[in-house]
């Protein structure tokens, strides 16, 4: 045996789970991609466009935002362009693709970089860029189409016939804001055949990404639960259309599961994830029932964002061992 | 009340009822490499170093100058107060030095001839024996935890009036890689049960625990084969879980009690040693053996890892040769386990009474340096925290050297498992942050 040898010394542990933040992220991508294909089924290239254009301004955003600020640049984090593609979902298929470029540069730079970028932004990037679009270009953003159809790129590389027999599609001809029309069937919203933002059409792609990231334990049930359980509830007590049109229309899906989860917007506490997903859920009924803006998400996730400081401090879990006065 | 998490692990056709602690994490265990492997025992070094502090507390002052001749078990080294142990030497010979190295004082025995400790005594009766009487003997064999801690045992059991109900075993081993406990526990069942009867008499404690992962079945199986007349004697199956092993975790999930924070064991009427010393104690008693020697697991980039009965000093050196040599480049060796374990810096550091393992990791097998990236507030080490701790606040709180907060945030409740930087998906070195921040409040602590 070498009798010197070259030995690394540092403090333990000295082993790690290999987890990273690029796994993270992209691992939530991977979830996003059955909504994604599902808009593109509806929307087709209209789809395609928004989701490439958003993608590429806020990587394209982040590079620069970190070069101006002096920081590394992380661009293949995969943070900014899960920004991008939340943003794509959450925007209406007409929607000129420079106000969703814009979009999606107020999204990393306004909501992530001025705070000092990942980590420590206090609201969810994507909705501050959606905020921004709804607010700026109000005529536009509420221009829903009813999807188109089978689209041209997938009936050329999948069965299509098929699985349009199969899912009883027939096409659509009835223009509809399934928030500001009734009567819509709820099967149709639940697989996407109604209008809306891209991602806003199937909740069953959602749904599907949802549970993938549940039991990859990359999102804390709590929360979803507690958003979709309160709408679910105050919506059988309060609304007239019931819960489950209030559940599936609408972006409820996409903001349950892939906006209030994000875990930088979110509470660190388990009885804080229970307090933010219900808060969200009792704003989001409040804007839908009683404002008069029709949809409730994007608003019920920023407020809640605000209070996640003030809810992890209060939420603190006993310590092990510790006893307390109310004990 | 919180209720213990009741989870049923297979056994044979048989489920088997599991407790545990609450959150924790589970890390890759590698025991495979040594698990099946019978306890040895080690060539006979030629030469050990003997740390007089390689125990909890005071260090020992060493009785023997250079020159002298000992012999097998006399004792080289006093203990100097009542939390210090005494050391023994562990192979005849002569002592060539006693050496100032860093902090601590070493002797160096070099060997004249090999000699095994006798051990043919029949086994004595504990009704004959005093319970001050074996806190004596155990005192006198300067026995320390085996686990990892090396704390002086005679303490443990020397209950001051406070009263005492159970005894725990650790047998959960939730250490990676590590598996000596595990073989001694299957082949020295009779020692570990009388040397937990011994534990219960000398502290005055009407029941004996034995808490084991059931990764190790054939050990839980064993013991309870051997204690199958003790009626107050209990093995529990533990979750396969870390840091399962941690004191406060380990009566938790048995007994569903919790030491206050900043308490003992003691406070809750309770004692833990590790199943390692309850064999200690029971060669101490009937074979007068003082520790000499200790089972430890050298494993990991070594050619036969092995489990080994070593005499305490042996140089790590001796036991990697003696295992086959390095299997690549080695490019760390730990003391202990990979969760917590101490890296070494050389090959001649000499085992000590608190060595559960020799870890050699390949140049290969070690992980890189990678730069911290901002928290993303995953809640991953908030979920893993075994003490219930927020650990990604405690490091931004010693970063920002907020003394006051790191109290309010309970900072000294750590048990530095190492799980928040395990589960890390920013690499972020938690643990270290959080040693800092208990550092700079025991230090405020000591100014007041």
């Amino acid at each position: 045996m070498k009798n010197k040898v070259d030995l690394t010394v540092s403090s333990g542990p000295h082993m790690t789970s290999g987890e990273s933040i690029e796994r993270i992220m992209y691992t939530v991508i991977l979830a996003l991609v059955p909504a994604m294909l599902a808009s593109i089924y509806y929307f087709d290239t209209m789809a395609v466009g928004l989701i490439v254009a958003c993608s590429l301004g806020a990587i394209g955003t982040e590079f620069i935002s970190q070069k101006l600020r002096g920081v590394p640049v992380t661009i293949g984090d995969g943070s900014a362009l899960l920004t991008g593609i939340l943003l794509a979902l959450t925007l209406p298929p007409t929607l000129p693709i420079w106000m969703a470029v814009l979009g999606s540069i107020v999204a990393i730079a306004l909501g992530k970089h001025v705070f000092g970028g990942l980590g420590y932004n206090i609201f969810n990037p994507a909705l501050v860029g959606r905020a921004f679009v709804g607010v700026a270009y109000t005529e536009a953003i509420t221009n829903m189409v009813p999807p188109v159809g089978m689209p041209v790129i997938l009936t050329e590389i999948l069965p299509m016939d098929g699985i349009r027999e199969s899912l009883g599609v027939v096409d659509i001809v009835s223009s509809a804001t399934p928030l500001a029309e009734e009567g819509i069937g709820i099967m149709n919203m639940f697989v996407g055949r109604t209008g809306g933002s891209l991602g806003e059409t199937s909740a069953l792609a959602l749904i599907l990404g949802g549970l993938y990231l549940l039991y990859k334990g990359y999102i804390d049930w709590r929360i979803p639960v507690g958003y979709l359980g309160s709408v679910a509830v105050l919506t059988t007590l309060l609304g007239s259309q019931g819960p489950l049109f209030h559940l599936f229309a609408g972006g409820l899906m996409l903001g349950a599961f892939f906006m209030a989860t994000d875990m930088v917007t979110s509470p660190v506490t388990k009885k804080g994830r229970w307090i933010f997903g219900i808060g969200c859920g009792i704003i989001l009924v409040i804007i839908r029932l009683y404002g008069n803006y029709a949809e409730g998400v994007l608003f019920s996730i920023l407020l809640m964002n605000m209070f996640v400081p003030i809810i992890d401090k209060y939420t603190l879990p006993r310590v092990f061992g510790e006893v307390r006065a109310n004990g | 009340m919180e209720l213990i998490a009741i989870n049923f692990t297979k056994r044979g056709d048989i489920r088997v009822k599991t407790k545990t602690f609450k959150q924790g994490i589970h890390p890759k265990y590698n025991k495979d490499l040594t698990n099946s492997k019978p306890l040895e025992k080690a060539n006979l070094p030629k030469e050990v170093t003997l740390y007089l502090d390689q125990h909890i507390g005071s260090p020992a002052k060493a009785i023997v100058e250079a020159g002298d001749k000992v012999k097998l078990g006399d004792k080289v080294g006093e203990s100097t107060g009542f939390i210090s142990a005494n050391l023994h030497a562990s192979i005849s010979g002569e002592i060539t030095a006693i050496e100032e190295r860093r902090d601590s004082i070493v002797i160096k025995i070099k060997g004249s001839e090999g000699e095994q400790w006798q051990v043919d005594n029949p086994e004595k009766n504990l009704e004959d024996i005093s319970a001050e009487e074996i806190r004596e003997i155990i005192k006198e064999a300067g026995i320390v935890g085996l686990g990892g801690a090396a704390f002086p045992s005679h303490v443990k059991v020397s209950t001051d009036g406070k009263e005492v109900n159970q005894v725990i075993l650790n047998g959960a081993e939730c250490e990676p890689y590590l598996t000596v406990d595990h073989r001694t526990m299957l082949e020295q069942a009779s020692e570990v049960i009388y040397g937990l009867k011994a534990l219960m008499k000398s502290a005055g404690a009407k029941e004996g625990y034995i808490g084991v992962e059931v990764n190790k079945m054939d050990a839980i199986n064993k013991l309870e084969e051997v204690s199958q007349k003790d009626s107050n004697i209990n093995i529990i199956p533990l979750e396969v879980k870390y840091p399962q092993g941690g004191e406060k975790q380990l009566i938790k999930a048995i007994l569903d009690k919790e030491v206050p924070s900043g308490g003992l064991p003691l406070d809750i009427g309770v004692v833990v040693n590790n199943v390692g010393t309850a064999v200690a104690v029971t060669e101490a008693i009937n074979y007068g053996k003082p520790l000499i020697e200790r089972g430890l697991t050298v494993t990991g980039a070594v050619n036969n890892p092995q489990n080994l009965i070593v005499r305490i000093g042996t140089p790590i050196r001796d036991l990697i040769e003696e295992c086959g040599g390095f299997k690549g480049e080695p490019g760390k060796i730990i003391l202990g386990g990979p969760m917590t374990g101490q890296a070494q810096s050389s090959l001649d550091v000499g085992v000590s009474k608190g060595t559960s393992g020799i870890l050699v990791l390949s140049k290969d097998e070690i992980e890189d340096y990678k730069d911290p990236r901002p928290c993303i507030r995953c809640a991953r080490c908030i979920d893993g925290c075994p003490a219930k701790l927020m650990p990604t606040a405690l490091a931004n709180l010693a970063k920002n050297d907020d003394v006051e907060g790191l109290e309010k945030y309970n900072v000294l409740d750590c048990i530095e498992c190492g799980s928040c930087t395990y589960v890390c998906p920013a690499n972020i070195d938690l643990l270290d942050w959080i040693r800092i921040g208990k550092a700079k409040v025991e230090a405020k602590r000591r100014e007041n």
